[in-house]
């Protein structure tokens, strides 16, 4: 399994991974050298047996929906790299050619 | 006492101590500081040492002592894993994406160990968001193994297992993926204990891969890591994948002789390429079990060939989806660029190592459209597969023995070029993530004056078993008593 440039660039998209020229070219060898070693799970005939993803018989755990404890709105936000009045504050999210922002 | 021998105790002969006024929490906490300032230059176990906390804590103990409601680990120094979120100390995952990021709450088995009274001394080194095999992912730099500086403690937890070894703390909590628990033990000489998926919290534990990741202790005894699990061990509210069941006492279920205990050998833990010190020790080890009164019955996992595989599809996977969190929005590192979408991606592209970057990378490309079922779905039916391995040896045996790691710990940068040679070192403690079992190694010999360690794997919700056979092993063989050098 070989990737290309071009398939890394998706990936890296996809992920929200910003890479340099050099780390694409490294990654597109490493993870083609690692996809040609996972590819032994192809041998194994996998037809008619059903997936785990995870290992505990649990179904969904409920709870009441009541009003608990929860965190501050201060302490929550100490964190952010950039809050205003309560809020996290990023760019905007719509682009300006889409009528975005005030 | 001197400082020197306190720091050699084990929390159970700790707690002896502090109990019959021999010394004070506070000396014992010092005592270890003190062992902090004079090694960690060399081994840098600890990417924050909590000196004030740890003090005061200490302080706490021995009031707590003195009016006689204690725990069992009251007063005991110990290190947590910097994966593990603390209000009163930074949480880094050894990432820059999270440099200086203290978390608004406590782990759940923070909390636990609290309330128990046990003494912080600090938080300690790891692989990048535990991801990796000998704690050189780390962006604040590698730890050294204590008993050669030259070599690699293990890891992802090699923090943890060094500071132990180093006697740099009594106790240490780490969390383990595919093996971050049980190989950097190995590595270093320690006991290092996983448990069943769902009997620890994991509330609280910087998430790798959700299916996977389980907390356990690093301990100089299995005594201790018995110890150690009973504190922590339990059902959360916080976590729905931990068990109801209320867990047993472990340490009741400590025994030195194993007529009747059905230990299988598995023929697919003997690989090529295998260190021959390790070979031979382990064998040793196996003969040890037998002398002891066990029955060793051939067993076989057919599917541990693809074990590896199937987990450097299945972990990423999960890994990439638990890493989106980090985005430069809600904590951590933001690099502003003009757009939002540039601000994800120069935040997580400055902000994370390369290893990280490569694991999102395959991830991603196992989940996306168009390889979804031929990578993800394939590898969790491979995980049915070796899941139904161990649940047919479990029905002739109560445990499984075999190498921790195929060779003793190797030499800083020896194998940082090669991704897939890094792998290798997890080979025989993968398979037990997959399917969810505990599993536990501790010292059995030395080859090359390294240690080599011994794994025993259990059935589901068994630690008991798997315990009892450790501490049956420990007593008789006796490496405990070796201690690193440093």
């Amino acid at each position: 399994m070989s990737l290309t440039i071009a398939d890394v660039e998706h990936v890296a998209s996809l992920a929200r991974l910003g890479l340099s020229d050099d780390e694409l070219e490294r990654m597109r060898e490493q993870l083609s050298s690692i996809l040609e070693h996972i590819a032994v799970l192809q041998e194994i005939d996998t037809d008619r047996i059903p997936p785990t993803a995870q290992v505990n018989a649990l179904s969904n755990v409920l709870r009441d929906d009541d009003v608990r404890p929860s965190l501050t709105q201060e302490r929550v936000l100490a964190n952010a790299p950039q809050s205003r009045d309560g809020f996290l504050e990023v760019r905007a999210v719509m682009g300006e050619a889409e009528g975005g922002g005030a | 006492m001197s400082n020197r021998d306190l720091t050699r105790l084990t929390a159970a002969e700790a707690r002896t101590g502090l109990h019959a006024g021999d010394f004070t929490s506070v000396e014992l906490t010092q005592a270890h500081l003190d062992r902090i300032a004079a090694v960690d230059g060399d081994v840098h176990a600890y990417l924050h040492v909590m000196r004030d906390v740890a003090l005061t804590q200490a302080e706490a103990a021995d009031a707590r002592i003195a009016s006689g409601t204690a725990d069992v680990l009251t007063g005991v120094p110990i290190a947590l894993k910097d994966i593990l979120v603390t209000t009163d100390a930074p949480t880094t995952a050894a990432s820059k994406i999270l440099d200086g990021y203290v978390s608004p709450y406590d782990g759940t088995v923070v909390s636990r160990l609290r309330e128990r009274g046990a003494v912080f001394l600090g938080k300690t080194n790891t692989d990048e968001f535990a991801m990796g095999s000998s704690t050189e992912n780390s962006a604040f730099g590698p730890t050294f193994n204590p008993w050669d500086l030259t070599r690699v403690p293990g890891g992802s937890s090699g923090g943890s297992a060094a500071s132990v070894a180093a006697r740099e703390a009594v106790i240490s909590l780490g969390s383990d993926t595919g093996g971050s628990i049980r190989q950097p033990a190995g590595f270093c000489g320690v006991v290092g204990l996983k448990p069943t998926y769902g009997r620890v919290s994991r509330y609280g534990l910087i998430a790798f891969a959700s299916s996977l990741d389980q907390i356990g202790p690093f301990s100089r005894t299995v005594e201790d890591a018995a110890i150690m699990l009973n504190a922590i061990a339990g059902h959360d509210p916080m976590d729905s994948t931990s068990v109801s069941e209320p867990p047993p006492d472990f340490r009741a279920a400590l025994r030195t002789d194993l007529t009747g205990v059905r230990v299988g050998i598995a023929r697919e833990y003997t690989v090529s390429g295998m260190e021959a010190g390790v070979t031979s020790s382990v064998s040793a080890a196996i003969a040890q079990l037998e002398a002891l009164g066990a029955e060793l019955v051939d067993v076989s996992l057919p599917h541990t060939e693809y074990a590896l595989a199937t987990y450097y599809i299945t972990a990423p996977a999960e890994a990439s989806a638990n890493l989106s969190r980090f985005d430069g929005v809600k904590y951590g590192l933001r690099v502003d660029a003009p757009s939002l979408q540039d601000t994800y991606r120069q935040t997580r592209g400055d902000g994370f190592g390369s290893e990280v970057k490569r694991r999102i990378m395959l991830g991603t490309y196992a989940l996306s459209s168009g390889y979804y079922d031929a990578y993800y779905v394939k590898a969790q039916k491979v995980r049915t597969l070796i899941k139904q391995d161990f649940d047919e040896a479990f029905k002739r045996v109560d445990v499984i023995a075999g190498p921790t790691s195929p060779t003793v710990a190797f030499g800083v940068g020896s194998r940082t070029d090669d991704p897939y040679q890094m792998y290798l070192a997890d080979i025989f403690t993968i398979s037990a993530n997959m399917a969810g079992i505990p599993g536990i190694a501790l010292p059995c010999g030395f080859s090359e004056g390294l240690p080599v360690s011994l794994q025993l794997l259990g059935k589901a919700f068994d630690e008991q078993t798997l315990l009892g056979v450790a501490h049956a092993y420990e007593r008789a063989a006796g490496w405990f008593a070796h201690v690193a050098n440093l």
